[in-house]
């Protein structure tokens, strides 16, 4: 008997264009690009914006990008066990970051050292949990900004719960902008394939919750290209859960910004969630354990490099005179010394003291934690015993 | 009025209530919660009291009604949420097994989950697949997580309200074959702490360790036994996770023989932890070894079986039996 096997269709789709309704204000080379149909609503929020703005936003993105570069090295260097590099994708994370305001909340994944940059997250805090000494090592609370999340999804029905009860606490769409808030939650392409992250739209979607999902295309899930985890793009999706999404082209850090700060707008005031994918690209390995060139080709990281998004808003701020270039010998020195800072800071990050691997497990004291404590204290104290005779 | 005669479920109900009015904070989630009262009426009348943002009819998901109460619970909130069946639970397992039991520790004691996760488990009321499984060590085997099952109404009753004022997470198991068996409860005396054992029925022979559904059958097993002149000892554990160490161990040197009761398979399940712990700690005042009696090792079979998969009075006293044979 002969079995006929029907397989999908091919469907790779070009993973370079974003295609007309991407949002995009700047072309590669630095030129503001005229009003179209799918920038206008978003125009406003760009004119509004001046060189002082333009600047501190480029700064954002080259601190991001030699932070970054930064924990790569300090991996490579013994110092970190692992490093997920954002490269790439500065603009998307500044642009989004930058549209939270104090009062906002933003739940990451694992690769948001920008937005965490731009929350005010001390970038040797994110180190700690690569290095081993901890599992996060910032108070979410201090700057609103939750703990890294490895499992893929599980953020974003945090995000949605905490969302929800922001409109219990009536701190949404008070008429108040200082006081009403909104939830920023992060994934990635391949995130949209899981079922939390579904679930999460749902939610988000029944409840009208004061809540924007960012989701950065970087087109690659590891080694599978984005085609292998949706047919319909993830802002083309967001029409079937019942809120509006948006394409944004994530190398554009104006366009992204203003996008987000829409979102966040339209939810802090009331009118509920809004998706956004941000069209990037992963320049480097997906952490330093990837070989990228396994699975892909040169030319297209190629094509995505002539994108990058600091050598475009460079060009922007060039053509608009936005800085002069001190500005720009003053960034790299000051790059460079938050380079040496962070490395100098990660090699003197302590290992923790072993008996605290037992604290905090639970809020109430707990017996079998405490008898396994005293256990294990007692068990170093007796090396220390035996060394000191 | 102090003493009432209520159900487990009413006990459970108005312990709901109770902590409802007094903590602003608490909040109802799951499926058919509201309107209906949930399937099992245990929160009945509470949605038309307390309104629909305090009592939640969630879409139908569970790790999304997880997930969304782990992010209420960091805002500040206590959510109590209400897993339809048992054997629904799996959905969520990832969000309770990463997340809810482990962000306390993650976050280096900075983040507080409160929750609550209430099961109705166990067999025997004749139901399809997937509406009777006892799957309390997955979450006992869980760092993190609390885990305490209740037995009767007065436990219902005070268990329920000290699970919503504890600042750990907590699953909290229902006996649902127990949910109609009526007792009194004082409303007033001062409970018996969440994590504390209770010995429900004296005795000086043998220990019968078990909870949940099992604890009733128990105290049946002792008193049939009683009439041959066997004096068991009943102890209903109440907490799963942490257990009451003293008690059990307590019991156990008194008696000197242990059976632990449970509906969940043996394999693995809370029996082998217990007899481990028991012999580890008893071994010089142990006259036989600890037996086990327990679901078999099988999915939870098709109603027709139950009778025969479920512990019963016999298979208790038959073990019983082995273990006074030593
Ligand atoms: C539930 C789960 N499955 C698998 C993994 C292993 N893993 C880590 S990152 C990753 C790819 C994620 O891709 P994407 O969501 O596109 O985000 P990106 O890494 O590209 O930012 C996988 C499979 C995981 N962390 N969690």
């Amino acid at each position: 008997m002969h079995h006929e096997t029907t397989v999908a269709p091919s469907m790779e789709h070009d993973i370079t264009d974003g295609g007309p309704d991407m949002v995009q204000f700047v072309d590669g080379d630095g030129n503001r690009l005229p009003t179209c149909e799918a920038n206008e609503p978003y125009a406003q929020i760009v004119e509004d914006m001046t060189s002082e703005d333009a600047r501190s936003m480029y700064r954002d993105l080259v601190l991001v990008r030699r932070m970054d570069a930064e924990g790569h090295a300090l991996q490579r260097q013994g110092e970190l066990g692992l490093w997920p590099s954002l490269l790439g994708q500065e603009a998307a994370q500044v642009g989004a970051g930058r549209a939270l305001r104090p009062q906002d909340y933003a739940f990451p994944g694992y690769r948001e050292h920008g937005v965490a940059w731009c929350r005010g997250v001390d970038p040797v805090n994110l180190l700690g949990m690569f290095r081993g000494v901890n599992h996060g090592g910032w108070d979410s609370n201090q700057n609103n900004f939750h703990l890294y999340t490895i499992v893929i999804g599980n953020q974003m029905l945090h995000a949605t719960g905490y969302a929800m009860g922001m409109q219990r606490d009536g701190v949404v769409g008070t008429g108040n902008p200082d006081r009403d808030a909104a939830v920023m939650a992060f994934t990635g392409d391949g995130g949209t394939a899981q079922g939390d992250y579904n679930e999460a739209l749902v939610f988000a979607s029944v409840a009208n919750a004061p809540l924007v999902f960012f989701i950065q295309n970087n087109q690659w899930a590891i080694s599978e290209p984005n085609y292998k985890q949706f047919r319909i793009p993830p802002y083309q999706r967001a029409r079937g859960f019942g809120f509006p999404g948006v394409r944004v082209d994530g190398n554009d850090v104006l366009a992204v910004y203003a996008v987000a700060k829409a979102a966040m707008d339209a939810a802090r005031t009331g009118q509920g969630p809004t998706l956004i994918e941000a069209f990037t690209y992963r320049l480097g390995a997906h952490t330093t354990s990837d070989d990228p060139t396994k699975y892909r080709s040169a030319a297209e990281v190629d094509i995505w490099r002539e994108k990058d998004p600091i050598k475009r808003m460079r060009g922007f701020m060039e053509t608009k005179g936005h800085a002069d270039p001190t500005f720009f010998t003053e960034l790299e020195e000051e790059a460079d010394e938050l380079a040496a800072r962070i490395r100098r800071e990660c090699q003197q990050m302590p290992d923790p003291e072993p008996v605290t691997m037992f604290d905090k497990v639970y809020v109430d004291q707990h017996p079998v934690i405490d008898a396994e404590r005293e256990q294990f204290a007692a068990y170093q104290a007796s090396f220390v015993q035996e060394g000191g005779n | 009025m102090s003493t009432q005669r209520m159900t487990l479920a009413k006990g459970l109900n108005s312990g709901l209530r109770k902590a409802m009015e007094d903590d602003p904070k608490v909040i109802l989630m799951g499926e058919d919660v509201g309107k209906l009262g949930g399937v099992f009426r245990i929160t009945e009348g509470l949605q038309k009291d307390f309104g629909e943002d305090r009592v939640i009819d969630t879409p139908l998901a569970e790790a999304g009604i997880v997930g969304t109460a782990i992010g209420l619970a960091m805002r500040g909130y206590r959510p109590v949420v209400e897993i339809q069946f048992d054997g629904f639970i799996y959905p969520a397992f990832d969000q309770i097994v990463s997340q809810v039991s482990k962000m306390h520790y993650r976050s280096l004691g900075a983040l507080k989950l409160p929750m609550v996760i209430r099961v109705p488990f166990g067999g025997g009321i004749g139901a399809v697949e997937h509406h009777s499984e006892s799957n309390e060590a997955y979450f006992a085997h869980t760092a993190g997580l609390r885990v305490v099952a209740c037995s009767d109404p007065a436990d219902a009753y005070w268990m329920i309200q000290q699970a919503i004022a504890s600042d750990d997470p907590v699953i909290f198991y229902e006996p649902k074959r127990r949910y109609h068996e009526r007792a009194e409860v004082d409303l007033d005396a001062p409970p018996v702490g969440l994590y504390d054992a209770r010995v429900v029925r004296p005795g000086t022979d043998l220990t019968l360790l078990t909870y949940g559904p099992m604890v009733k059958t128990c105290v049946q097993a002792a008193e049939a036994a009683a009439t041959e002149g066997h004096s068991l000892e009943v102890v209903d554990l109440r907490a799963l996770s942490p257990l009451d160490r003293k008690t059990i161990f307590d019991s156990a040197k008194k008696t000197g023989r242990v059976v632990v009761v449970h509906e969940a398979s043996t394999f693995l399940g809370m029996g082998a932890e217990l007899a481990a712990l028991v012999q580890q700690e008893c071994f010089y005042h142990l006259e036989a070894p600890v037996l086990r009696v327990g679901g078999y090792n099988l999915p939870y079979p098709p109603s027709r079986f139950e009778e025969h998969f479920l512990p019963d009075l016999d298979r208790v006293l038959d073990t019983v039996d082995r273990s006074l044979a030593f």
